[in-house]
């Protein structure tokens, strides 16, 4: 195998193929690693198929392959049949389709010159102010005809995807203010992030704004379904049912459980150990022995069970989540009760953030719930 | 002669000794060729290094044993070199980031661009790809596992990353989509008193069940400190007899008995003794929530159960202060000084006199303000001997190093 394999150098043929196999060779396509000219020789399409992580093999193709973000679709739309198009800043929780989509709407906007017409930053590369004043103005100022080299029109522009964008310094998002304005006439950006209030007003004023929803259960199942069939994996209905609960909406992590799970099986029937066993979650009965230690008022007892479940590795912030969602949403306590619990929580939950000790802040946890279990007795 | 951890370290999946399905999993997982980036956690001393290792070797063959130690140096933006050590073979790179402080973000950028690019295994190698395996990546910086993001996407093609950590509490969610995490639990008693058995039959040594049965009680189900602590026993005493004490590693005691000075008196003296045997686990090298940990075990074993609930709740506060300050000694000083006076109400509330409680309330005001402030404070005597952090907000102790790490500090004294 040599570094062609990798297959960044089957782009000229993609657009043609349109196979499956050929996308999935091309999905990175940030402009850095851009293949050399020379690279992408003849021959390579009979190199044998190699099995790629399903997130990028079902990765949507074109604007009409992403579900359920139906307002930025319908706009990518209007701008293929020719109407111009904003800046815009996508945000909304990972998984939810916003890389796919900018990247499937260049594809179809600029077909086989889509490469020449993007680049990509994302929070991998360098991207300090510097970085920003010169490779985005230098990828701005290239010219940019309305033609593709097929004879199909195009827009003329290009796109600058700054993808992960919460995370550049506030200093680069403003130094990009001005970019943005002077390079309007030639460079429409793309500004991706998770939540947009780590973006500077500035530039979130210059940007149309487009919020990517989690996806529903309904539409995570039927993907998986999908999935589920083309790739031939045997899954009990339980199983799949868990995937899709615990992904949250989001898709990317629900196909990869669902790889993961499959990988791990090699082609036995996935079951809901394996679903939990994969996702991290902290099985009922541990759950329900730490609500019960609490009850107990005993410390020895709460003890042991923090010991336990640290011992079994089950992440703290795991626990504390299926512990909020086991306590606040059952009836066994009063609502008093219950608001005073996720008081704790939530602090609990900080000083984990922060990287305090799993083993003491739970202790801390569980012996304020005992106090208030015992000030709130169960009715 | 190496120690007996080392010379017992299972080398391949089907050698393992528990876990055995989760071996099985992995094992289908390389037959398929295609492999994810992969995410092992877990407690210290459950056999997660050496299931990676095992791991690797079902991938590339007993190439991956041949290792190399190298310096690498990587240059920062503002031009500062950082040099770090690697454990390399031709097939995978051994990095532990945290060890480059902040600078960790360049390190693991660079590391894996690097081998994705330069990388060219010999035309025999079976593998496309190399593996990087980047351990403790729960004490990686936020700006590093976000800087992993895209870069893990992007180079899939050339190489594989493992990550190893302790808990994943600390790795961004973001990362954890993009990986298969594996949970290695720490093993059972009776998991581990069969690894025991089977190390000393090996060594051709008869190992009474009792005495099995001792150490795996001890050993807090870490095998790595059982087997140590098989092996410290063999060295004081052979014939084994079931009813053989068997030590404990040495800072648990001295833990333990700094603990019983906190609760035997509470003055400004007795603290001041404290601090230094603070010091002293410190300057050993044992992390700090070990610390934590072990303090409010045994302080929680002389109060009630409301008293309990006060200690956990001064531990967490002052544990996770320490975090946000940069001197974890005063952290831990508070901690002991809001102990002593809190404890010392509740024996007055007993005996009745509150003259010493209030000398003692002077103390830990002190002591709480200097916790609260402690980046601000300025260089006392004792501040040079303090563990000082390498990360502005973020304070722990010196990274174990990542080879050594099975003569780090849990078997520290033990084979002393
Ligand atoms: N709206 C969607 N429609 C179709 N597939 C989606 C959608 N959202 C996410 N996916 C799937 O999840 C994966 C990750 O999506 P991506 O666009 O990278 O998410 P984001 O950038 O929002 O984190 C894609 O490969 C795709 O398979
Ligand atoms: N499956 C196993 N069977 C037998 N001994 C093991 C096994 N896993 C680990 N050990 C022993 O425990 C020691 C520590 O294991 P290690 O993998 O370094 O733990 P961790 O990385 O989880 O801290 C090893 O040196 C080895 O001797
Ligand atoms: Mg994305």
């Amino acid at each position: 195998m040599n570094a062609t394999e990798n297959g960044k150098c089957s782009r000229p043929r993609i657009w043609n193929l349109l196979s499956m196999q050929a996308f999935l060779k091309t999905g990175k396509i940030s402009k850095d690693d851009a293949p050399k000219p020379t690279a992408s020789t003849s021959g390579k399409e009979k190199a044998p198929k190699k099995p790629t992580p399903w997130v990028e093999k079902y990765r949507p193709r074109t604007v009409d392959d992403v579900v359920e973000q139906k307002e930025i679709v319908s706009v990518l739309k209007q701008c293929m049949a020719g109407a111009d198009l904003p800046h815009l800043l996508f945000y909304g929780p990972p998984g939810t389709g916003k890389t796919s989509t900018i990247i499937a709407a260049a594809r179809q906007l600029f077909g086989d010159m889509f490469r020449e017409r993007i680049l990509e930053l994302n929070a991998s590369d360098d991207r300090g102010i510097q970085i920003i004043r010169d490779k985005v103005k230098r990828f701005a100022q290239l010219t940019a005809s309305n033609v593709r080299p097929d004879g199909k029109p195009c827009p003329p522009f290009k796109i600058i995807i700054l993808d992960e964008a919460d995370s550049m310094t506030h200093a680069a998002q403003a130094a990009l203010r001005r970019t943005i304005e002077k390079e309007t006439k030639t460079t429409r950006f793309c500004l991706i992030c998770n939540y947009v209030s780590c973006i500077i007003p500035p530039l979130t004023s210059r940007c149309s704004k487009f919020r990517f929803k989690p996806l529903g259960e309904g539409m995570v199942r039927t993907r998986l379904e999908m999935i589920c069939k083309e790739e031939k994996v045997q899954c009990e209905p339980e199983a799949l049912k868990m995937v899709v609960e615990t992904s949250g909406g989001d898709l990317r992590r629900a196909i990869t459980t669902f790889q993961s799970c499959a990988r791990l099986k090699a082609g036995e029937p996935i079951t809901n150990q394996d679903v939990l066993e994969v996702t991290g979650i902290v099985p009922d009965e541990f759950i329900n022995e730490i609500i019960e230690s609490c009850k107990s008022n005993n410390y020895k007892e709460i003890e042991n069970c923090v010991e336990k479940v640290m011992l079994e590795a089950y992440s703290a912030s795991q626990i504390l989540e299926q512990l909020h969602d086991q306590v606040v949403r059952s009836d066994v306590t009063n609502d008093m009760a219950k608001s005073l619990v996720a008081e704790k929580m939530a602090i609990c939950n900080h000083r984990l953030q922060e990287g305090s000790s799993e083993f003491v802040q739970l202790i801390d946890l569980c012996c304020s719930m005992a106090s208030i279990f015992q000030l709130h007795p169960f009715c | 002669m190496s120690l007996w951890v080392d010379k017992y370290r299972p080398t391949s999946l089907q050698k393992l000794d528990f876990h055995l399905s989760q071996a099985q999993h992995l094992r289908n997982l390389v037959n398929q060729g295609d492999f994810p980036h992969l995410l092992f956690y877990g407690p210290s001393g459950a056999g997660k290094k050496t299931r990676i290792m095992a791991l690797l070797r079902e991938l590339y063959g007993q190439g991956v044993e041949r290792l190399r130690m190298e310096q690498m140096t990587f240059t920062t933006p503002s031009n500062k070199k950082v040099d770090i050590m690697t454990v390399a073979s031709n097939y995978h790179i051994e990095v532990n980031p945290s060890d480059a402080g902040i600078h960790d973000r360049i390190v693991v950028m660079e590391l894996i661009k690097n081998s994705a690019q330069t990388h060219q295994l010999d035309t025999s190698g079976q593998r496309e790809f190399k593996v990087i395996l980047l351990t403790e990546v729960d004490r990686l910086s936020k700006d590093a596992q976000h800087a992993l993001r895209r870069t893990m996407e992007k180079y899939v093609a050339t190489c594989r990353i493992i990550l190893c950590a302790n808990s994943i509490s600390q790795v961004i969610p973001a990362i954890k989509s993009r990986c298969l995490a594996i949970r290695v639990p720490a093993p059972s008693h009776q998991q581990i008193v069969a690894v025991l058995q089977n190390v000393c039959k090996k060594e051709g040594l008869s190992l009474p069940s009792e005495l099995a049965e001792k150490i795996a009680q001890k050993s807090d189900r870490n095998v790595r400190r059982a087997i140590l602590m098989c092996e410290t026993c063999k060295v004081q005493q052979y014939p084994f007899t079931p009813d053989q004490n068997v030590m404990e590693p040495d800072w648990q005691i001295y833990l333990r008995e700094t603990a019983k000075i906190i609760l035997s008196e509470q003055s400004p003296k007795k603290l001041m003794d404290v601090r230094k045997r603070l010091y002293e686990l410190l300057t050993h090298g044992i992390p700090t929530d070990i610390i934590f940990k072990g303090l409010l075990t045994e302080l929680g074993k002389s109060c009630d159960m409301a008293l309990k609930t006060k200690v956990a709740e001064l531990a967490a506060k002052f544990e996770h202060q320490m975090h946000n300050g940069s001197k974890v000694i005063f952290h831990l000083e508070a901690f002991v000084a809001s102990f002593m006076s809190l404890y010392l109400h509740y024996l007055e509330d007993s005996v009745g006199s509150s003259e010493p409680f209030l000398t003692l309330w002077g103390q830990h005001r002190r002591a709480e303000a200097v916790g609260a402030g402690a980046s601000a404070v300025d260089a006392s005597k004792d501040t040079k001997e303090a563990v000082t952090c390498r990360r502005p907000n973020a304070c722990r102790p010196p990274p174990r190093a990542a080879m050594g790490k099975t003569h780090s500090w849990l078997n520290h004294g033990l084979c002393r």
